[in-house]
């Protein structure tokens, strides 16, 4: 029954398939070709660029990425694989507490709480720009990567407790409860049996917040101000000041930025596509 | 007896505390208390450098309703809020329309499509300026090829094109979000309900009309909410790409607020604009989550 309706549909579907492929294609050109260009400018000679614009580069040559490297993109790189290693832990261990806590105790106002938590996932950073950075400059760690760290997990805490709470809310009580006839303490059932059995949400969290971190500026351009403390995404725009007439150099800075991103991606790509959605598909 | 029962629930208070204080000591500090200290700040006038700090009552306020770049900045956001959820979400869609099809190497676009979600955006400013620009810009340079000449223009210098093309380049970085989203939501919908349809006589647009789509609705509903807190919020990319020119063509709230704090040294006046920019979204974020509880519980159909 099912075989006979496909055959026509199926001829029909090949013509149809053309006319869908086509604008497909078209936006693969659209979201795939700023990549292709990245990385073909960054191995030319400004002098190339100029002369052609789109043509590939006479010879793959990598001195702009060893420049670009010479350049202070070390230590921009560095500081931002400090801070997001920091920044990823503190609110992994602080939003699993929390959330063993909302999905398996019972105590008084736990709802509100939660809710005061869940707001914060509408909350503009700019609404605590000015605070924050005056709070910074009066305890002393003002234009330093410590300063990063306060805003960066508070602000990574309402989405993750949110995802974790759910996950940790829909495993199985079981295991837990046998521990707890043994006589473990919460504490222990959250170390020795919660935290092994949520292995996929923690990676989810981490996934999402790592990139939520690496990427972020707002509270880098406010808290940071001298090169050497410097991340990625504010080295970034030093590099836009210094290299603005070579594009090529420009191009070989952008690329390398995003290129760890990218090898995790390629490496992992259904983990991250979770990762970096999780909160609006478990929400 | 009294007493012990007095003491365990002191114990188990404790308990709760140490496995919420941490999380909920550094979420109060950092992003629940600053914003009491910002409304707090909007009531006076403070340059953030000098230690004159002179209470005006609600005088920022008075001053940034007569603000013009204010009002511009206030209009723009909502230009980007419609713009965002109006080309997002329906290319969103359509995208992952065409992801779910049985078409072989649909996972290489799948992998291309969501890769300008990994860039950072300071990164995508930088890039996106360059196809921009008047000169060697790709994009002037493509018109050039299909003898469009005329059409070529500094894209971001010119008043009546900045917007749109930041818009242009804030839709290619957020569309495979949604995607993604979508995507997930159309692999989620049962087969059975496809070949019921089909025995119904229902084909093509008619079961994308009458199923697919009432189907996508919390879908579209969360993409729609997620886009309207994303676009209120926007700072990043305008930063980089324009600083909120050329003559405010591009300003928003938030770059407002930044520039009018630590760039002019108006933190009185900066904090007003947070403040105001924190209840706008307040407004709009609690209305449509109200309306969308509402229609909800009566029952789901709009």
């Amino acid at each position: 029954m099912r075989k006979a309706a496909r055959g026509p549909r199926a001829v029909l579907h090949y013509g149809k398939r053309l006319l869908i492929l086509a604008p497909a294609i078209l936006w693969l050109l659209v979201t795939g070709y700023p990549f292709v260009f990245m990385l073909q400018t960054a191995m030319k000679t400004p002098f190339e660029f100029m002369l052609d614009l789109w043509g590939l580069p006479g010879e793959w040559r990598l001195d702009n990425f060893s420049s670009v490297l010479a350049g202070g993109f070390i230590s921009y790189f560095t500081n931002s694989v400090a801070v997001s290693v920091f920044s990823v832990a503190g609110v992994v261990i602080l939003a699993s507490l929390a959330s063993y806590a909302f999905a398996r105790i019972g105590f008084r106002a736990k709802n509100l709480l939660f809710l005061i938590v869940l707001a914060g996932m509408m909350i503009p950073v700019h609404i605590t720009l000015i605070p924050v950075y005056v709070m910074t400059q009066r305890m002393g760690i003002y234009d330093s990567l410590t300063a990063l760290f306060g805003p960066y997990i508070g602000f990574s805490l309402p989405i993750s407790i949110i995802i974790l709470t759910e996950f940790f809310a829909q495993t199985p009580k079981e295991l837990e409860d046998a521990a707890r006839i043994d006589g473990c303490s919460h504490f222990q059932t959250f170390l020795r049996i919660m935290m092994p059995i949520s292995k996929p949400a923690l990676a989810t969290v981490s996934i999402y917040n790592f990139i939520y971190v690496w990427n972020e500026f707002v509270f880098a351009l406010v808290l940071i101000s001298s090169p050497g403390k410097m991340t990625l995404p504010l080295g970034l725009r030093e590099f836009y000041g210094q290299f603005t007439v070579n594009i090529p150099g420009l191009m070989a800075a952008i690329f390398l930025a995003a290129l760890p991103v990218i090898l995790f991606y390629l490496a992992a790509q259904e983990r991250v596509v979770r990762g970096l959605t999780a909160g609006a598909l478990k929400g | 007896m009294n007493r012990r029962s007095r003491n365990t629930s002191l114990r188990h208070g404790l308990m709760v505390a140490g496995f919420l204080a941490p999380a909920l000591a550094v979420y109060a500090g950092f992003v629940v208390v600053p914003i009491f200290i910002s409304g707090y700040y909007s009531l006076f006038s403070w340059s953030g450098i000098s230690p004159q700090f002179t209470y005006v009552g609600l005088g920022n306020f008075a001053r940034l309703l007569q603000d013009a770049v204010f009002w511009q900045s206030l209009q723009n956001n909502v230009i980007l809020v419609v713009a965002s959820i109006a080309t997002q979400l329906p290319l969103a869609l359509l995208l992952a329309l065409f992801l779910v099809q049985p078409i072989w190497g649909v996972k290489l676009f799948r992998t291309v499509y969501f890769m300008p979600l990994l860039m950072s955006t300071v990164a995508i400013g930088i890039l996106w300026n360059f196809f921009y620009d008047p000169n060697f810009g790709i994009l002037n340079e493509l018109l050039r090829g299909l003898g469009l000449q005329s059409l070529t223009r500094g894209w971001l210098g010119d008043e009546r094109t900045a917007l749109g093309a930041v818009i242009a380049t804030i839709s290619w970085q957020f569309t495979p979000f949604y995607m993604i989203l979508f995507r997930a939501a159309l692999t989620g919908i049962p087969e059975e309900i496809y070949e019921a349809a089909a025995i119904d006589g229902a084909a093509g647009w008619s079961t994308f009309r009458h199923i697919t789509l009432p189907l996508l609705r919390p879908t579209i509903r969360t993409g729609a909410i997620l886009s309207l807190i994303g676009s209120l919020k926007y700072f990043d990319l305008i930063y980089v790409m324009t600083g909120g020119g050329p003559n405010s063509a591009t300003e928003l709230m938030a770059t407002y607020m930044y520039k009018s704090a630590f760039n002019h040294f108006r933190m009185g006046y900066g904090s007003s604009i947070a403040v105001t920019l924190f209840i706008v979204a307040l407004i709009l974020t609690s209305t449509v989550l109200y309306f969308d509880k509402f229609r909800r519980e009566k029952g789901g159909e709009a």
